[in-house]
């Protein structure tokens, strides 16, 4: 067993402050969010794109890019515009949502470009 | 015709056994399992149990005459064998929706399960199961807010939610429970549950519980940067005391509360759930006491059942169990009644223990919560087998961590995204889940540790109640 450690997270520090669903995991490269694109696209879901400052990111609603990608099927064409989205907003988080407009709800939501933590 | 009336004992089978009837849609419908006494024919057995669960008594009486009881009475309609058991055998019984008072699973509950367990023709008696019409289901409020709802307030997408109980259960003071409370949300769970024993006891009254679990979660959410709650047990001895403590937990910003509706009561948890919906606050269900009424599988009622009778009574959480861990459930059983629970339509499925499709309509669903003797090392099966629209729990599996409770919190959010983001990568995690796992680790000394600390545990002793589906 080795020695135990301090859990690192506190108020002044804003790298404690987290943005739910994958966000304690490494950031994810552009293979990975490849991936989790076509997942969305597989169930069927309806894929967008938002952004926000790294400090609004508790508020329910963060900026849309666009559009939802309503019918949306091609990985590239969405992958293309959180590309976009990240191009125009760098110090922001861009998140990937997936609308299931069958539950009503969010099938998927990520983020897949990490803002500066401020 | 006029009947005249002749005093004395009849066969029940000659009013409520007709196997001729087709059950209307409008019917609600229910599989026993009835073990008879020796020399009682199988529909006598069942004509008895479907007069004395409706309009029947042991004798004639006059006063059927001034009524249609052909319009009111329960009809025993068919019996089937029980798979690999020679006593026992099913009967289907539908009653007329007039019998029952619309919204009232206290009403369904005191016909179906009443007097009739205890009547000496059947020697054991279960209820397998229930068809509730959708003309009774609208007559329920149901969950007060569901699982699209929930997910919206709490902000939570794409993954099951995450939580504890805090431990011990008993003795501790509420500065030191909120400790416990802010150390598992600012490590990454969702949630923190009271044990369901902890009511309002001398060491810990409710009101200072609920101040100090409110500073934890205000300060984990400003820490996280998440939405945060804990469920604040509401479950009291009277009504009247279950009601002021849910009016302050809304006065202080709580988003959920929690009840316990079998040993709170039926009355009291469709109550409080109307009240939830009309105040905005979220409502987590325990089930203390239900493995006194389902674990004997001749006798009781089925868990499937208690599950339905919880959907109209309301809760937006239920605890279901979870196949893996130190409690009870067989895995195709409980995937039936995780489906009961939060799907809008639910087929007959034998091989799931389910007997009859079940419509839910406009229903809400509420989320299955998974909760027992669960850690790390089983979550690539649990959100295999619970999908997103689930609560996972690790109690042990957090407060046991060898660093503390924000780690091990910690430890089981990594474990649940790295199995998350590997199934939707399109890995049989569950297979798998080992790599997953320890890939995951690699990025986090907190689950690294959790694995090293839980690796051999495992729970594998034999369910005691089986589904019925095979001949010996």
């Amino acid at each position: 067993m080795s020695t135990m450690q301090d859990y690192q997270s506190s108020l002044d520090d804003p790298s404690s402050r987290k943005f739910e669903t994958f966000s304690y995991l490494p950031e994810m490269d552009q293979a990975r969010i490849r991936k989790q694109v076509e997942y969305i696209v597989a169930k069927g879901w309806n894929p967008a794109i938002e952004h926000t400052e790294p400090e609004n990111a508790f508020d329910h609603y963060w900026y849309m890019w666009k559009l939802p990608m309503f019918g949306e099927t091609d990985v590239d064409t969405v992958l293309a515009e959180a590309e976009a989205c990240h191009k125009a907003h760098p110090d922001n988080h861009v998140r990937l949502v997936g609308y299931d407009n069958y539950a009503q709800s969010k099938g998927a939501e990520m983020v897949v470009f990490r803002g500066k933590a401020v | 015709m006029a009947k005249t009336y002749n005093a004395g004992v009849k066969e029940y089978r000659e009013t409520y056994w007709m196997p001729e009837y087709r059950p209307k849609d409008t019917d609600l419908l229910a599989c026993f399992k009835i073990t008879p006494q020796p020399g009682v024919p199988r529909e006598e057995a069942a004509a008895a149990v479907a007069a004395e669960s409706s309009t029947g008594t042991w004798t004639t009486v006059w006063t059927d005459l001034l009524t249609d009881m052909d319009h009111y009475k329960g009809r025993a309609y068919a019996v089937e064998d029980v798979p690999g058991n020679d006593e026992a055998f099913y009967a289907f019984i539908a009653y007329p929706i007039d019998l029952f008072e619309e919204g009232s699973v206290v009403n369904v509950f005191t016909s179906l399960v009443g007097n009739v367990f205890g009547f000496k023709a059947v020697r054991a008696l279960r209820l397998e199961d229930v068809r509730f019409p959708i003309a009774y289901v609208m007559t329920c409020n149901g969950p007060p807010h569901g699982i699209q709802v929930e997910r919206d307030i709490m902000n939570k997408y794409g993954r099951p939610l995450l939580g504890c109980t805090i431990k011990p259960k008993l003795g501790l003071s509420a500065k030191n429970y909120g400790r416990a409370v802010y150390e598992c949300l600012r490590g990454g769970l969702d949630f923190t549950k009271d044990d369901e024993n902890v009511n309002s006891q001398p060491f810990m009254r409710w009101r200072q519980r609920f101040d100090f679990v409110m500073d934890a979660i205000d300060k984990a959410e400003r820490e996280t940067g998440e939405r945060k709650g804990h469920y604040l047990n509401v479950t009291s001895p009277t009504p009247d005391e279950m009601f002021k403590r849910a009016e302050y937990a809304k006065e202080i910003g709580a988003p959920i509360i929690m009840h316990d509706y079998i040993t709170g009561g039926f009355c009291a948890n469709t109550g409080l759930a109307q009240w939830c919906r009309d105040n905005g606050v979220l409502l987590h269900i325990h089930r203390a006491m239900h493995a006194v009424l389902d674990r004997n599988p001749n006798h009781g009622i089925h868990f499937r059942v208690l599950t339905k009778i919880l959907r109209l009574s309301g809760g937006d959480h239920l605890h279901t169990g979870t196949v893996v861990g130190k409690l009870e459930g067989d895995r195709e059983s409980t995937i039936g009644w995780i489906d009961l629970l939060r799907d809008s339509y639910v087929k007959e499925d034998r091989s799931r223990g389910i007997f009859f499709d079940q419509d839910w309509g406009a229903m809400p669903g509420a989320f299955a919560v998974a909760s027992g003797g669960i850690h790390v090392w089983h979550m690539p099966a649990l959100v295999t087998i619970f999908g997103d629209d689930a609560v996972l729990q690790f109690g042990g599996g957090t407060l046991g961590h060898p660093w503390g409770n924000a780690a091990g919190a910690a430890a089981n959010r990594v474990a649940l995204e790295a199995c998350v983001q590997a199934r939707n990568e399109g890995v049989a995690i569950e297979k798998e889940g080992k790599e997953v796992l320890t890939n995951a680790a690699k990025h986090s000394p907190e689950l690294k540790i959790a694995m090293e600390t839980w690796k051999e545990i495992k729970f594998e002793f034999d369910t005691v109640d089986k589904l019925d589906v095979s001949h010996k």
